[in-house]
């Protein structure tokens, strides 16, 4: 019973399309329009009527207290945005919140978190993906042995497939039962 | 045909594509669709921001992470529900008995007696809820037991009975359906699965706002990943199995001496305040006088010190050892509730006692008083004495409440000196001293307080029980509570922001809500209990309270059935309630019980077979990868 196993499928987003992030009410618009403007107010507009197309760059957004103790905010913002780099329109910015607040869907969080800690992008979180997480998280306090063996515990704990690296659906089936998910990936904003 | 499912499409939805008679139809439609849905959006958000405090606790959560934000929430929850009881019992038995029973001086137990009248005014005796605290609406023994009263024919005794029996079946109702809606939301409850990928990938609490709060949470995670690699190493070896479990039995007697001493404490003082009472209370000192409630103040608050030193000879994982702490606290607390209801009950017996004396001494008064008026006129005018001069019986009901209320008063005070004195006075000198101190007050001892929400929790879920357990004597408590509880909320929201340094503790008590919401159940049906047993065995009071006169408070209910209802119901209710009905219906009740706990038995038991399939079925991947991978090198 051998099987094949094929090449992973390229920047599949016909399959990973994420839904629309929920719709947020016109008073939070306001107030986000309001925080976006705030960032750069000689760039941003105060009427959008027209829809310019004005991005802000990573180092502005970043900036922001909701983000700025986050060790994960650089990717946080390169996800949202269009270009991969982290300049995000205004669109980008209000997608970015609504996704990570309160009402938004677990399934909707679970593939944003999934692209968030997929660093090197190729749709698997892989050993150095889980590496780079783990020294985020506790600012390169553990030694080698410790993150390999860690890492090494994590994949072997959520891997299904057996290719010693999580997919999309190893990390939603293992996210989809944590107690604390919703809560703490959650920005209120 | 093409044509044919065409023209069939292009019919059905006319109105959509714009052309055709449903346009109109259509449009509106659409219309009044989006028009609903904002609505239905603009009502969420209103909703939303009518919600009290949500800016405080959101501040509170961003400084201090996600578990002391949690206390905040419970706090504002159980406010919640003591405002509907405080609807209740303010709107369907304070207000009636004020507005349209009969008013304060007409009859004996609605009056001040002779020789308390001097005093009733005065500050002291009014905090410790005498004088004309006592014989107001505040208390059982100011109602009537008149049938009904005023011109809406409001049924006063059955109102009070019912709304006692609609507080505990409320309590019961919302308690039971959060710890419902908690189940759904958890993810399913399989804890040790998962344990390194969820540290990765859940631990960072996304709200932290604060570089302080940023710290702390780096560095706990940190301790937490070392832990649970020390667990993984640790557990390849085993060590001294014995000594581990001597401790551990030793640490168990200790508590349980801690446990039985703190017991007799509290049994030996109530029985000399029994004795105090009896000589006169003002006898005494100040100390004398509250020794009861002081006592149980001051237990709950260094006994759980002594329980955690003890802690440190069972060596156990934080998690296992902090759900003993909180078990431990929790039979402090009951242990010390229980001693204190059974030293009510022996004072419930002494009044009761004392009452016959009256009632024995009344007739000779009565007597006594007819005597000097036949003497002085042929006729027997109707005589009048003042409700103030007629002796009237010690109100075992108003004794209970007041006791309560006295307990609930002493206890909120203690916590808000504690929190004055322990956290504020502390980061007041701990912040002005260190300027010229020694060592380093801020890093090494004392430093600042923690935000202990364990402590705080099971403080507010016992108060709760006390009120469960005593509105039914004092009909005032659920508003006391409320007073008390947003005073509370502010008080305690200040003091986290100024004086409390965020949590280094690293392992929440469970990882669900309802921990805490299963310790509030037991509470509540713990305190719900002696309530039950004085209604249904204790007959009340003959002169004082909506149920005087009566043999039992519920037979209240048999009189509503017999004079209010027509006589076919009460024939109905007598069938109904019929041993021989009522029991096979329990029956059926257990037997379904049964069969749904078996079935969901049966569903756990299927989840973990399937859950054993997946693990094998990725571990022959994982095999077949590595034999895939090898034959390559092989060839």
């Amino acid at each position: 019973m051998i099987k094949t196993f094929e090449t992973p499928p390229p920047f599949a987003s016909q399959w990973f399309d994420p839904l629309p992030p929920p719709a947020l009410s016109s008073g939070t618009s306001c107030r986000l329009h309001g925080r976006f403007h705030e960032l750069a107010p000689h760039l941003v507009p105060m009427d959008y009527t027209n829809e310019p197309d004005i991005r802000l760059p990573l180092t502005l957004i970043v900036t922001m207290p909701e983000l700025k103790e986050n060790p994960f905010r650089n990717r946080i913002v390169e996800v949202f945005s269009e270009d991969g780099q982290g300049n995000l329109s205004f669109n980008d910015f209000v997608d970015m919140f609504s996704a990570l607040c309160e009402t938004a869907p677990r399934e909707l969080k679970a593939i944003y978190a999934f692209k968030i800690y997929d660093f090197n992008g190729d749709n698997f979180l892989c050993k150095e993906d889980l590496e780079k997480t783990l020294n985020r998280l506790t600012k390169g306090e553990l030694t080698p042995e410790e993150v390999r063996l860690v890492c090494s515990k994590a994949i072997e704990e959520a891997d299904l497939d057996g290719d010693s690296k999580l997919s999309f659906s190893d990390f939603e089936n293992m996210i989809s039962k944590a107690p604390d998910f919703l809560s703490t990936f959650h920005i209120r904003i | 045909s093409v044509v044919q499912e065409s023209q069939e499409f292009v019919e059905k939805y006319e109105g959509a594509i714009g052309k055709g008679k449903g346009r109109k139809l259509y449009a509106y439609k659409v219309m009044m669709l989006k028009k609903w849905m904002k609505f239905q959006r603009d009502f969420e958000n209103f909703k939303t921001a009518c919600i009290p405090w949500e800016m405080k606790i959101k501040e509170i959560e961003s400084h201090f992470g996600s578990s002391v934000a949690s206390y905040f929430l419970f706090l504002r929850w159980m406010y919640g529900i003591n405002m509907i009881l405080f609807g209740l019992t303010f709107g369907l038995v304070m207000v009636p008995e004020a507005l349209m029973g009969m008013p304060y001086g007409s009859m004996p137990r609605k009056t001040v007696p002779r020789a308390e009248e001097a005093n009733a005014m005065d500050f002291a005796v009014l905090w410790d809820f005498g004088g004309y605290a006592q014989y107001s609406v505040l208390f059982y023994g100011y109602y009537n037991s008149q049938r009904t009263i005023g011109w809406l024919k409001f049924r006063m005794p059955l109102s009070y009975f019912l709304v006692g029996v609609g507080t505990v079946a409320y309590s019961y109702m919302v308690v039971i359906r959060t710890m419902a809606r908690n189940a759904n939301e958890d993810g399913g409850g399989d804890n040790n699965c998962f344990n390194f990928s969820w540290k990765m990938f859940t631990s960072w609490d996304y709200l932290i706002g604060n570089p302080e709060t940023a710290d702390n949470k780096f560095a706990s995670i940190t301790t937490s990943f070392k832990e649970a690699i020390l667990e993984e190493q640790e557990s390849r070896k085993d060590d001294n199995i014995h000594l581990t479990r001597f401790l551990r039995v030793l640490a168990n007697f200790l508590v349980l001496c801690c446990l039985a001493g703190s017991g007799y404490l509290i049994y030996f003082v109530v029985r000399r305040s029994q004795k105090f009472a009896l000589e006169g209370l003002e006898s005494h000192t100040w100390w004398e006088r509250n020794e009861v409630n002081m006592v149980m103040s001051l237990l709950g608050m260094f006994c759980p010190m002594l329980f955690d030193v003890i802690s440190t000879l069972e060596n156990y994982h934080p998690r296992i050892a902090l759900q003993w702490q909180l078990g431990r606290i929790f039979a402090l607390f009951l242990g010390n509730l229980y001693t204190f209801i059974i030293a009510l009950m022996d004072e419930i017996n002494l009044k009761r006692e004392e009452e016959e004396m009256v009632k024995l001494n009344m007739t000779i008064w009565e007597a006594g008083l007819y005597n000097e008026t036949v003497g002085v006129n042929s006729t027997t005018p109707p005589i009048a004495i003042h409700p103030a001069d007629i002796p009237r019986g010690p109100c075992w009901e108003t004794m209970v409440g007041q006791e309560f209320v006295r307990l609930i008063v002493s206890d909120t005070m203690t916590t808000y000196i504690m929190l004055l004195i322990g956290d504020f006075l502390r980061a007041v000198l701990v912040r002005f001293l260190n300027y010229c101190w020694c060592w380093d007050l801020e890093a090494g001892f004392p430093s600042y307080s923690e935000f202990d929400v364990s402590g705080n929790v099971l403080g507010l879920i016992f108060n709760q029980g006390m009120i469960w357990m005593g509105a039914f004597y004092a009909p005032c408590l659920p508003a006391l509570n409320v007073l008390r509880l947003h005073v509370s909320m502010y008080l305690q929201c200040w003091a986290v922001m100024c004086c409390n340094v965020p949590q280094e503790r690293v392992f929440k008590a469970s990882g669900s809500n309802n921990f805490y919401m299963a310790m509030l159940l037991v509470i509540l049906f713990l305190s719900t209990l002696p309530a039950i047993y004085t209604i249904v065995s204790i007959p009340p009071s003959f002169d004082c309270g909506p149920f005087s006169g009566k043999s039992r408070m519920f037979d209240v209910i048999q009189e509503t059935l017999e004079s209010d209802f027509p006589a076919w119901f009460g024939k109905v209710f007598s069938y109904a309630s019929n041993p021989g009905l009522v029991l096979p219906f329990l029956l059926l009740m257990v037997l379904a019980i049964y069969y749904l706990q078996s079935t969901s038995k049966s569903y756990k038991q299927a989840n973990l077979e399937l859950k054993k399939k997946l693990q094998t079925v990725s571990h022959d991947n994982h095999v077949s990868a590595i034999i895939l991978c090898a034959i390559p090198a092989l060839t």
